[in-house]
């Protein structure tokens, strides 16, 4: 997909910084502009941008790209939008318990998702509805968690998509002890395209911040480990923005720890999967780790719990909704001829079907059996869960037929 | 005046940090959202963001610093989001903050809260609901202690700051917006030390030992086993470590039965350390073994088995009834 006769964009929207003065100095992000090292192929308006110095390692990637595979990452976005929608309203109806939205992060998390192969390995943290789309993980599996009736659940082996883990920062290790195991078979920089793999590890911004994402690179970094650390930096951490977790970019960090770091644009689809891409190509190919940190922004509310407007402002909400990266897309693909109204009109519907499926599932998702949350604590029998199953299961008994037990 | 736990805990802050400016708030999200609970409310804007510190997300940070800050005077009260984030902090404070007075012969204090938002019934998915308590208890050199209402969430945490040994400090989480009276003049009466249990209602038949959340489950059971003809007396224990065994001791050897009721999986839960002591302290008079009602010895279930895995009125009662069969 070429920049042929396209004109940048116009005049680029304003910014919001967060400035503020604490004890130690001030210290300035700007939260709307990722700045010139931020690669970029398809601005605001889904204008085609020129080779630039940040784009142009990546641009033959995105020039190899066929406007099908344009077609059917529009698609993965729109749908991952309905799913993460249905998530919302599913939460607002009382049939789940929570929902962290990935609203404004779909391209960050289709790119990331679209560029693994096969046998890589996912390790998300609990906003990952994109991912697990990219890697077929059916939606309703991404259910259970949120309504309550099991801790995830899903065989992790069957897409190679990681339990979703809600402690901050600790996958990020478990993703690296996986690429160590993968060295060690022997499965990284042989050239063969389906046996070589690597791993991505995702966090957020907050998450940048805890030790075991720090430890995480260092063990990447000496094993020389077949990783892409994958940062999206949606500017917020619940109520703290990014100057309350680090002073430099995630993206600069990589370097003190030994492997490059590379600043995307997370709302740029194109853009997420080529970096993405060429990370995971050197990792398979045993170079090693990188560092990407897409720069993108939560639209919505930390989950269904949280209230927004008690720490930010709306005007950053408007100016990144300038940003919407499905809006982009949309846009290059209809200006480039790559699709037309009866294609969008066509994924409209299929994004309607799939919010349909969602809900019916979610609708007939059984509560599973009480005395189940005994199961699978141990593998092999343990008598203290023994005897309290037993227990537990004819307590419940000596209620049948009373008040109680109906 | 009529307060919520939450707004108890948030005006018994707010008057620790007017009476010590050495009081220092860190944690996660506690400045302009006041914690994902509110219990720090307001605070950042009227004493400042020196006072008032939305720290990095890690935990480990914020105990190690908070170390830090106190060996350099400050009286730092460390607010753990949920239980369950606490363990990326469990070195700072095991291997740290438990044990540097004693290393330093006694010339090294640290005056520390950690506040921890504890126990479950609220529906959150996993990591969101533990009972903790117990690794910490068990832990020489911390004091752990736990709020079961308003009044003792204003009047303990500003005790527990003005502790100069760290202390632990357990708020049940499901009990936040739960509402009561509060006397705020300290001239209308000392409040209760730290470390005392409170005989929350007096009783003949059967010893409910109890804190934190379980408080009200178990005042709820003993209202229903008075309909009943059974007289519980519960108490609430409010410090878990140290212990006051005299007030536990009291009541059981007057009750000669006695029922440990936490949220905790049972399995060297704080109910065996109490069954040990009491079955010592009181064997001539226990007129039946010492039971438990707990947790199930599983990791916190998915929040549609709650229900059942926490204790609630019928398995206290159920067991009240098994200590008064013996
Ligand atoms: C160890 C730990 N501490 C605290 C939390 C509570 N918590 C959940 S999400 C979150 C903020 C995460 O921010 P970020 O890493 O930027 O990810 P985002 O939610 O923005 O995707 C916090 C503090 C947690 N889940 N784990
Ligand atoms: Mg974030």
């Amino acid at each position: 997909m070429s920049d042929d006769g396209m004109e940048q964009a116009s005049a680029a929207p304003a910014t919001v910084r967060h400035h503020e003065t604490v004890v130690s100095g001030p210290v300035e992000h700007d939260i709307t502009d990722g700045g010139p090292d931020m690669v970029q192929f398809v601005d605001g308006d889904g204008n085609r941008l020129p080779t630039s110095p940040s784009n142009a390692d990546y641009a033959q990637i995105v020039e190899d790209l066929t406007p099908e595979d344009g077609r059917s990452m529009y698609r993965d976005l729109v749908l991952v939008r309905r799913m993460d929608a249905e998530g919302h309203a599913l939460q607002r109806q009382g049939e789940l318990g929570l929902w962290p939205s990935l609203l404004g992060q779909e391209a960050a998390q289709v790119g990331a998702g679209r560029a693994m192969r096969r046998q890589d390995y996912a390790f998300p943290g609990y906003r990952e509805h994109g991912v697990a789309w990219c890697r077929d993980v059916p939606p309703e599996n991404l259910l259970g968690l949120f309504r309550g009736v099991n801790h995830g659940g899903w065989d992790s082996n069957a897409n190679n998509f990681h339990l979703y883990t809600i402690v901050i920062g600790n996958q990020m290790l478990h993703a690296t002890g996986y690429a160590m195991g993968i060295q060690r078979d022997g499965d990284v920089g042989t050239g063969d395209l389906d046996r070589d793999a690597a791993v991505m590890a995702f966090t957020g911004d907050g998450g940048t911040a805890q030790g075991d994402f720090n430890e995480a690179l260092v063990f990447a970094g000496v094993a020389n480990a077949p990783m892409v650390f994958f940062v999206q930096n949606n500017q917020w951490a619940i109520s703290e923005p990014n100057y309350k977790q680090f002073r430099i970019p995630p993206y600069q960090r990589a370097r003190g720890f030994g492997f490059p770091g590379v600043r995307v644009d997370g709302n740029d689809v194109l853009a997420v999967y080529a970096v993405t891409k060429a990370a995971l190509d050197a990792a398979r190919a045993g170079q090693g780790p990188t560092l990407i940190e897409a720069f993108t922004y939560r639209m919505g509310a930390h989950t269904t719990s949280d209230d927004p407007t008690k720490y930010r402002i709306a005007a950053e909400v408007d100016i990144w909704r300038e940003k919407d990266p499905i809006a982009r897309m949309r846009g290059f693909l209809a200006s480039k001829g790559y699709a037309d109204e009866a294609f969008f009109d066509a994924v409209d519907k299929e994004a309607d079907e799939l919010a349909a499926r969602i809900r019916t599932a979610c609708h007939e998702m059984p509560d599973p059996p009480k005395p189940a949350m005994f199961d699978n604590i141990y593998v092999d029998p343990h008598p203290v869960v023994e005897r309290e199953k037993a227990e537990f299961v004819a307590y419940q008994e000596s209620f049948a037929g009373t008040e109680a037990g109906q | 005046m009529k307060l919520s736990l939450a707004k108890g805990l948030n005006a018994g802050l707010r008057k620790a940090m007017e009476d010590d400016p050495k009081v220092v708030l860190m944690g996660e999200d506690v400045g302009k959202l006041g914690g994902v609970f509110r219990i720090t409310e307001g605070l950042q804007k009227d004493f400042g963001e020196d006072r008032v510190v939305d720290t990095p997300l890690a935990e480990s940070g914020i105990v190690g610093t908070a170390i830090g800050m106190a060996l350099r005077g400050y009286r730092p009260v460390v607010e753990i989001q949920f239980d369950g984030f606490i363990y990326p902090a469990f070195d700072q404070i095991i291997s740290q903050l438990a044990k540097m007075h004693a290393r330093s012969l006694g010339h090294l204090k640290l005056p520390i809260v950690i506040r921890v938002p504890f126990g479950g019934g609220i529906g959150a998915v996993e990591h969101h609901s533990e009972s903790n308590e117990a690794y910490f208890a068990h832990t020489a050199g911390l004091r752990v202690v736990a709020c079961a209402d308003p009044a003792d969430a204003y009047w303990m945490i500003q005790q527990a700051i003005a502790s100069d040994d760290p202390v632990m400090f357990y708020e049940p989480k499901r009990r936040y917006h739960e509402r009561a009276e509060v006397e705020l003049d300290e001239a209308a009466g000392a409040p209760l030390p730290l470390h005392s249990a409170r005989v929350a209602r007096p009783g003949d038949d059967v010893t409910v030992l109890a804190y934190g959340p379980m408080v009200k489950t178990c005042l709820d059971a003993a209202g229903a086993a008075q309909a009943e003809g059974k007289s519980l007396e519960v108490i609430d224990l409010r410090s878990l470590s140290p212990l006051d065994t005299d007030t536990i001791f009291a009541s059981v050897r007057k009750t000669g039965r006695c029922v440990v009721v936490h949220e905790a999986s049972t399995f060297l839960g704080m109910g065996a350390e109490l069954a040990a002591q009491v079955q010592r302290e009181c064997f001539y008079s226990l007129e039946a073994p010492v039971l438990r009602v707990g947790g199930y010895n599983i990791p916190y279930p998915p929040s549609r088995f709650e229900e059942d895995f926490l204790p609630d009125l019928d398995r206290i009662l159920d067991s009240v009834d098994q200590a008064l069969g013996f």
